[in-house]
């Protein structure tokens, strides 16, 4: 029987440096006339150990390694054939004991159900996975109004991070009358810190687009478009040819399985502004204006694109439509909490062990998705705070990790679920700092409409910047918070009215630390370079020279095997001493 | 007008579609590198498409760049997860190693354009640049000047 050897190379992968495993592999099978096929896959999740390759004979006995290098490649394959596989670097297997992958046994994979696991750019191994059977069993079997009631059943909520329920969505759209209707895919993934629909798109485009077609069966739209930023080369490239496959499989173009309904569909590239996910602002994007929101109502299911109904859903709703409609509403809402059901793809990165995606059922705690999921903490510092729904979100600390996943319970404490996002933190994090960096997001992609979005986001960050340098006053935290109300009511858009979330949910939790800035002049992280100093400890100095070669303005003076100095007059506090010293001879203070 | 035949074939690609303006100049800045204003002038003349109006479309979205730009592109990505992996530090290694100050963005030969991005996408990798199409991750400002010379 011949091996199956599958790489991951998705864009993580890539840029572990799958692109050279894979040529290791081709190389080594080649040169050793090894019977085996080569695979393509993209990410299955597991980005901490990229590159990533999964060899078996039959499925069922399959192993997956990690880390692995265009060195050891060879080895890895040759001992498999001769049934001793290497037991180092195993990330999951179901033929090795005690390999059992606890990252994976507490998920439930419905979104990401082919991710890693068939080529992305194979219509047939999307087909095999019984790929747009539920598109056929829509429009052979079902009315638009069962489609939409089973969407409705399910509990399904938008996953772009309001969560408002998608078939009452698709209710709206179908509702409205008119001789030519949208369906648009919002992939314009624009929050730093998530990457589940880079992922999704790289990975299972096809899921994603049976998802709209059917959708656009149910509501009567004739027309889609998928709006992807232009950072994700990749997804844009498998987009395309997921595409080209389809229309020659006759799932878009006219006459779709024998029936009346046409549907063509087009992917627009973004062209870099955070406020295009929102989806008014995305559809006058689209039309090829700035991106700058309405006014709702009119709502876009009356009229969006071009004035005419329009449906958006984001990517991961569109990737649960083909699943929901073959197991049946019911299935899915067994998964999740009473308000929301069914499962949420997370992207955990930061201080996490485990970093990369994950999808659990709705209902986890947090502490379960980061410790038992996400395998706790990378380093040893203890865990600080996690940040959950990017600049629209907050940050919780430790107390709250037992709050449980659904939007509800989110929403409770300040922050939001957002697209799933989520961004653990240790104590070398400084949540003032955090602050800042998300108002200096958000001030910079205002779109500049709404006078207390544009000017009020200043404000702040101006009120931030002041703390963090040492030069806040006890009064600007109410300044603060006066703003962060005032902004969140006198904005259009949800850019604006979330704005205020980062800064918000961190003076509710961690109040102390803005304290120690404005009162200690101190950054109790040692993040904030106006409050910290570097000096050399003169007992552990041994003047090796390295910490002078490694600065950058030269302010470090000393004679070898004499104790050196730094000329704070001069220091720019970069820390590049600090990491360099092997005798730990400099503090940080 | 330097490149006019490309501008025209991609004018006329785009022409009568609906929509079409972003991915048009998109394009157009695919071929010179940037959008000059001979270009959007251009574009407007061709098009019917008022020139205030291709310039806020122009001056509204981070890709587009009104200055020439250099061979190469180095994105910094500035993502939450880089920003707490310490993504400043590599910043300014990058900076240094190119000899620049941080305000200007491109280097003196041309070679260089550096931008900071809002998320590659690539968390878990983090700290992550990208340099034209190709991602590099787990960096620490050790790595930068290896990288760089690929390109140099």
């Amino acid at each position: 029987m011949s091996l199956v050897i599958k790489v991951g190379l998705a864009s993580c992968g890539l840029a572990a440096g799958a692109g050279e495993v894979y040529d290791a592999i081709q190389k080594h099978i080649k040169k050793n006339k090894i019977d085996a096929e080569l695979k393509k896959t993209a990410c299955i999740g597991m980005c901490f150990v990229e590159p990533l390759v999964e060899i078996y004979e039959e499925e069922k006995k399959s192993i997956t390694y990690g880390d692995v290098t265009p060195e050891n490649v060879g080895d890895i394959i040759d001992a498999f054939s001769k049934g001793k596989p290497i037991e180092e670097n195993v990330i999951i297997s179901n033929i090795l004991k005690g390999s059992e992958n606890k990252t994976f046994k507490k998920q439930k994979r419905i979104v990401l159900r082919n991710c890693g696991i068939i080529d992305p750019i194979s219509i047939n191994d999307y087909l095999e996975k019984d790929g747009y059977s539920a598109l056929e069993k829509s429009i052979k079997n079902m009315s638009r109004e069962e489609i939409i009631d089973e969407i409705k059943n399910s509990g399904l909520r938008g996953r772009g991070g309001a969560g408002f329920p998608t078939g009452l969505k698709w209710q709206f759209a179908y509702n409205a009358q008119n001789d030519k209707k949208y369906i648009v895919c919002n992939a314009d993934e624009g929050d730093p810190g998530a990457f589940m629909d880079r992922s999704v798109l790289e990975g299972d485009p096809h899921s994603v687009i049976e998802g709209m077609i059917i959708g656009a069966y149910a509501i009567g739209a004739d027309e889609g478009y998928i709006y992807c930023r232009a950072e994700y080369p990749l997804a844009i490239k498998h987009l395309n040819i997921a595409i080209e496959q389809a229309t020659k499989k006759g799932y878009i173009g006219n006459k779709i399985f024998g029936t009346d309904f046409n549907f063509e569909l087009h992917i627009k590239e973004g062209a870099g502004a955070f406020v295009c996910g929102e989806e008014t602002a995305l559809m006058a994007s689209i039309e090829g204006k700035r991106g700058m929101p309405t006014i709702r109502p009119p709502f876009p299911a009356q009229s969006g694109l071009w004035g005419k109904p329009t449906n958006i859903n984001n990517v991961e709703t569109f990737a649960n439509i083909a699943w929901i409609i073959l197991n049946g509403a019911k299935e899915y809402a067994k998964y999740g909490t009473e308000k929301s059901k069914g499962t949420k793809v997370f992207a955990l990165a930061g201080k996490i062990k485990n970093s990369g995606l994950i999808e659990v059922p709705m209902g986890m705690s947090l502490r379960d998705v980061i410790y038992d999921v996400g395998g706790g903490m990378k380093t040893e510092r203890p865990f600080k705070g996690v940040q959950l729904g990017g600049p629209s979100g907050g940050c919780l600390p430790a107390e709250l990790l037992d709050t449980i996943v659904d939007y509800d319970s989110i929403n409770k404490t300040g922050a939001i679920m957002g697209s799933g996002g989520m961004v653990v933190m240790d104590t070398s994090s400084c949540m003032v700092d955090i602050a800042k960096f998300f108002l200096n997001f958000t001030q910079n992609e205002s779109c500049g409409k709404c006078t207390f979005c544009r000017v009020g986001t200043k404000r702040m960050l101006e009120i931030l910047t002041r703390i963090s340098e040492g030069n806040g006053k006890m009064e600007d935290l109410d300044t603060l918070e006066e703003l962060s109300e005032n902004i969140k009511k006198g904005s259009l858009c949800g850019l604006g009215q979330t704005a205020p979330n980062p800064v918000l949910t961190t003076l509710k939790y961690f109040r102390e630390e803005y304290i120690a800035h404005i009162k200690d002049k101190k950054c109790p992280a040692g993040v904030c370079t106006a409050l910290i100093k570097y000096e050399i400890i003169e007992d552990k100095c041994i003047g090796c020279t390295v910490c002078a070669m490694k600065c950058p303005v030269n302010c470090i003076s000393g004679e070898r095997k004499q104790v050196h100095k730094i000329d704070q007059n001069v220091c720019i506090k970069c820390g590049a001493c600090y990491d360099a010293c092997k005798f730990d001879a400099i503090k940080k203070g | 007008m330097k490149y006019k035949t490309e501008i025209d074939i991609a004018i006329n690609k785009f022409v009568g579609k609906k929509g079409a303006l972003i991915p048009l100049l998109q394009n157009a800045q695919d071929i010179e590198g940037y959008l000059s204003k001979e270009i959007m002038s251009y574009v407007s003349e061709k098009t019917g498409i008022k020139l205030a109006h291709i310039y806020g479309v122009a001056t509204f979205y981070t890709m587009f760049r009104l200055k020439p730009q250099g061979k190469h592109i180095i994105r910094v990505c500035k993502g939450t997860a880089c920003h707490v992996s310490n993504a400043n530090s590599i910043m300014n290694e990058v900076n240094n190693h190119l000899n620049l100050s941080g305000k200007e963005d491109t280097t003196k030969d041309g070679n260089f354009t550096v931008m900071s991005v809002a998320c590659l996408g690539c968390c878990s990798l983090a700290p992550v640049i990208m340099v034209d199409d190709n991602t590099y991750g787990k960096l620490t400002p050790d790595s930068i000047g290896k990288i760089l010379k690929k390109y140099e």
